[in-house]
């Protein structure tokens, strides 16, 4: 219950670790924070309650050289920040904006309240008769990037997949890229975030992530 | 400088029932209305989210009398949860009825500059509130979008199965918009231009700079979303495409509109809250503010950063992600002058003389809850973070964290501090514990485990967390949420019975009972029509001057004279 980190659901994604550090970084600046406030507070509350025979001090807090005593904390807030965005950008960068080129691209459309999973088939092109339409699953290989194309059908949705700290909306009228790499197989649920009507509770696939042999095995399968 | 008394001659003095207590032009009484207002929609917002609860923690099974909830009359509760929290409680509370209340007593002013407008505000907001508890009785129920309405989801019926009910949810808002626009222009120009003598802008108390602050946010952002709801309005009535992408139009301009004004609003809020606590804290340690005119300058760059942040609530939104690490710096940076403003607060409690009366336990409740709020928001406003807390429990933890401590505990702190003047008696200390103990315990218990159902990957609006894999374990943390949540309701039970037993039997307030120095403080309690007697008060003195070395008195009212100093000192 008291170290936030350990409820983090297993990470299986190569950038996951990244975005756990920097929830760890905020995690540690924050309690330390925390604890310097409310031990600050409580001391001050046992130290100066109300006795009688003693008088309040009458500090202003005005002056400069008053005001430092708080002007200082907040430089090393103000510096922490900038501290936490320093490490974080690199991050969001990694996730967000540097996508590594894919071997394998799949188109994820959400509508209420499914998610529609398109493999290009045999041309490698969408669109065309060769296409392998699923719903709600989703097979990528281990340790291979892949290249994810968002799209909406109606409403607004949102790809989540908690173990591999990755979440994008899907947006009607876009065609949002994303992208993720296994480093574990397994079965991961692939909930939607976004309010997105009566069947948003319960709107979620499965990504199975499969060995490369076993991938190969299934893709073979699908094109016979 | 205009002189409030020549402004509001006494000869109007309203007289018979109707114009007293309805169709009243007082301030006081039009913050009286608002109180009544926001108390009853508390009610509703309160059951409301007392029955998201029930579901969340035994999901379709029957509530007793209610029967069983769920998914669309879930999403209806969580829509109008939030709404009616953020518009119909927060707003008519802090701003409406303290703001009215206070702002013209603690600048020794005799009304509102526009006392007609006023009394179009409240009255515009009631039928704002009938327009919106309507939305819940037409076929289709209310409005099920969301608080935050994104299209195309609000933007077509067909989406929802909420026809005329998004259609009043939109009306309603629109209407509460122009209540509190209303309210916050005669707010402004009454503190510009109807302060007593001596009443210069750096002698106002800081809930009033508080107040001023949260009425120019609002009239500065709320201009774009009307914009936004007409065209949401248009959409769904007349066929338009501002939002319909298949038609050319964009989801997302709704977004960028909404949380323009939306984090600005947040502040809204917060900023009047704040202020009762900035106010509760000197009293109460019997000490000046530590840095009055810091604690302004902090209040105006938060306000100011308030409008470059918006597009934290959009990381994973679809728009361009090179936006996203700009965005994280300004909202990451507006906890600068806010850590500044509390470090204040507690450097105003070092070397004081604490007493632990009932206002002095809200104003701590919401300082260190609010501590805790701040701090999980430093997760929210990171980018990177935010990819895998956006949208989950952790964010509403962080936002009732926040808004919870500052409607509920500040709300209380000014409550069970101004409530002797405004109703003339005082309330009972034992259940005024009793109340803050309770709600502070439940409402941890209701709130803190949904940082770990967050963490764990639970996202919001959800009606069923077992259909989910990865919660089944969690139920418990649900369930323990929602004993948390019906013990929250209860404990207010102590404030119900606090009230009743204060009005039938409490004992009479004094004009000044707790010993402060505001201008308030010298008008009777309650304060009479026009607030004071023949002569409006003349002011001398900042507002916190507690603990001057070598006065008789630890205080001294703002209209203490030079030669007066300690003739009013004497401590009960």
């Amino acid at each position: 219950m008291l170290n936030w980190l350990r409820w983090l659901p297993e990470n299986a994604s190569t950038y996951g670790a990244d975005v756990d550090g920097v929830i760890a970084i905020i995690w540690y600046t924050t309690l330390v924070w925390f604890f310097l406030t409310f031990g600050t507070l409580g001391a001050f509350l046992v130290l100066y309650r109300r006795r009688p025979g003693r008088a309040a001090a009458h500090v202003r807090g005005e002056r400069l050289r008053e005001a430092a005593w708080i002007l200082v904390p907040v430089a090393v807030v103000l510096v922490l920040d900038l501290w936490l965005d320093f490490r974080g950008a690199p991050v969001w960068a990694k996730v967000k904006i540097e996508r590594p080129p894919a071997e394998l691209t799949v188109q994820v459309t959400g509508r209420q309240f499914n998610w529609e999973v398109v493999y290009p088939g045999a041309d490698g092109r969408f669109g065309t008769a060769d296409d392998k339409p699923f719903i709600d699953e989703l097979h990528v290989p281990v340790n291979r990037p892949v290249r994810v194309v968002l799209k909406s059908r109606d409403v607004i949705h949102s790809f989540f997949l908690p173990n591999f700290r990755l979440k994008q909306d899907a947006v009607p009228g876009r065609d949002i890229e994303g992208w993720f790499q296994a480093t574990k197989p397994g079965k991961y649920e692939l909930p939607c975030a976004m309010l997105c009507g009566f069947g948003h509770s319960g709107m979620k696939a499965y990504l199975y992530v499969h060995p490369e042999a076993e991938y190969d095995a299934w893709a073979a399968e699908q094109r016979s | 400088m205009i002189t409030a008394s020549l402004v509001h001659a006494p000869s109007h003095a309203d007289t018979g029932f109707w114009s007293t207590y309805v169709f009243s032009t007082d301030h006081k009484t039009i913050g009286k209305q608002y109180l009544g207002l926001g108390v009853l929609w508390t009610v509703v917002g309160g059951l409301l989210a007392g029955g998201m609860r029930w579901q969340l923690a035994w999901p379709d099974t029957a509530l007793p009398v209610v029967g069983e909830i769920g998914p669309e009359v879930f999403n209806m509760m969580v829509t109008m949860h939030g709404t009616i929290m953020v518009f119909f409680v927060a707003m008519p509370i802090l701003l409406g009825a303290f703001g009215n209340f206070l702002i013209p007593l603690m600048i020794g002013a005799r009304d509102m500059i526009f006392p007609r407008l006023n009394m179009l505000s409240v009255w515009t907001f009631t039928v704002a509130s009938v327009v919106m508890l309507s939305s819940f009785f037409v076929p289709g129920g209310a409005a099920s979008a969301g608080w935050t309405g994104y299209p195309p989801l609000s933007a077509r019926p067909e989406y929802t199965g909420v026809h005329w009910g998004l259609n009043l949810w939109i009306l309603g808002l629109a209407l509460e918009f122009a209540s509190f626009l209303m309210g916050g222009v005669n707010y402004l120009t009454t503190a510009i231009a109807l302060r007593a003598p001596g009443m210069t802008f750096f002698r106002m108390p800081l809930v009033v700079w508080q107040q001023l602050v949260a009425s120019t946010l609002f009239l500065l952002s709320v201009g774009p979303l009307i914009a936004g709801a007409v065209m949401l309005l248009l959409d769904r009535t007349l066929g338009t495409a501002f939002y319909a992408s298949d038609l050319g139009g964009d989801p997302l301009l709704w977004q960028h509109l909404f949380w323009f004004f939306g984090h600005p609003e947040v502040y809204v809020v917060l900023l009047p809250a704040l202020g009762f606590v900035l106010e509760v804290l000197p009293v109460f340690s019997r000490k000046p503010i530590f840095g009055y005119r810091w604690i302004i300058w902090a209040t105006l760059v938060a306000g100011a950063l308030s409008f470059i942040v918006w597009a934290h609530h959009m990381f994973i939104s679809g728009m361009d992600p090179r936006l996203a690490m700009p965005f994280s710096v300004t909202t990451i940076l507006i906890s600068v002058p806010f850590a500044y403003i509390v470090f204040a607060m507690i450097a105003t409690l070092w070397r004081g003389s604490i007493s632990f009366d009932v206002p002095m336990l809200w104003a701590l409740g919401f300082l260190t809850m609010f501590i805790v709020g701040g701090l999980t928001g430093i997760f929210n406003g990171s980018a990177p973070a935010d990819i895998y807390i956006n949208n989950t429990y952790f964010v509403v933890a962080h936002f009732h964290y926040t808004l919870f401590s500052a409607v509920v505990f500040g709300g209380f702190a000014g409550l069970y501090f101004w409530f002797p003047k405004m109703f003339g008696r005082m309330l009972g200390r034992p259940l005024g514990h009793l109340h803050f103990w309770l709600t502070l315990v439940f409402f941890n218990v209701t709130f803190f485990p949904q940082h770990h159902l967050g963490l764990a990957g639970m996202v919001r609006r959800v009606a069923n967390p077992l259909q989910y894999d990865a919660l089944v374990p969690l139920q418990w943390l649900n369930v323990l949420s929602t004993w948390g949540a019906f013990g929250l309701l209860a404990a207010q039970a102590a404030l119900v019975a606090n009230v009743v037993w204060s009005v039938r039997a409490g004992a009479r307030a004094p004009g000044n009972p707790w010993d402060a120095n505001t201008l308030e403080w010298s008008a009777a309690s309650p304060p009479p029509h026009l607030n004071w007697g023949p002569s409006a008060p003349m002011v001398y003195r900042g507002p916190y001057d507690y603990s001057v070395p070598g006065a008789r008195a630890d205080w001294h009212s703002q209209d203490a004279g030079p030669g007066r100093t300690s003739a009013l000192g004497a401590r009960s």
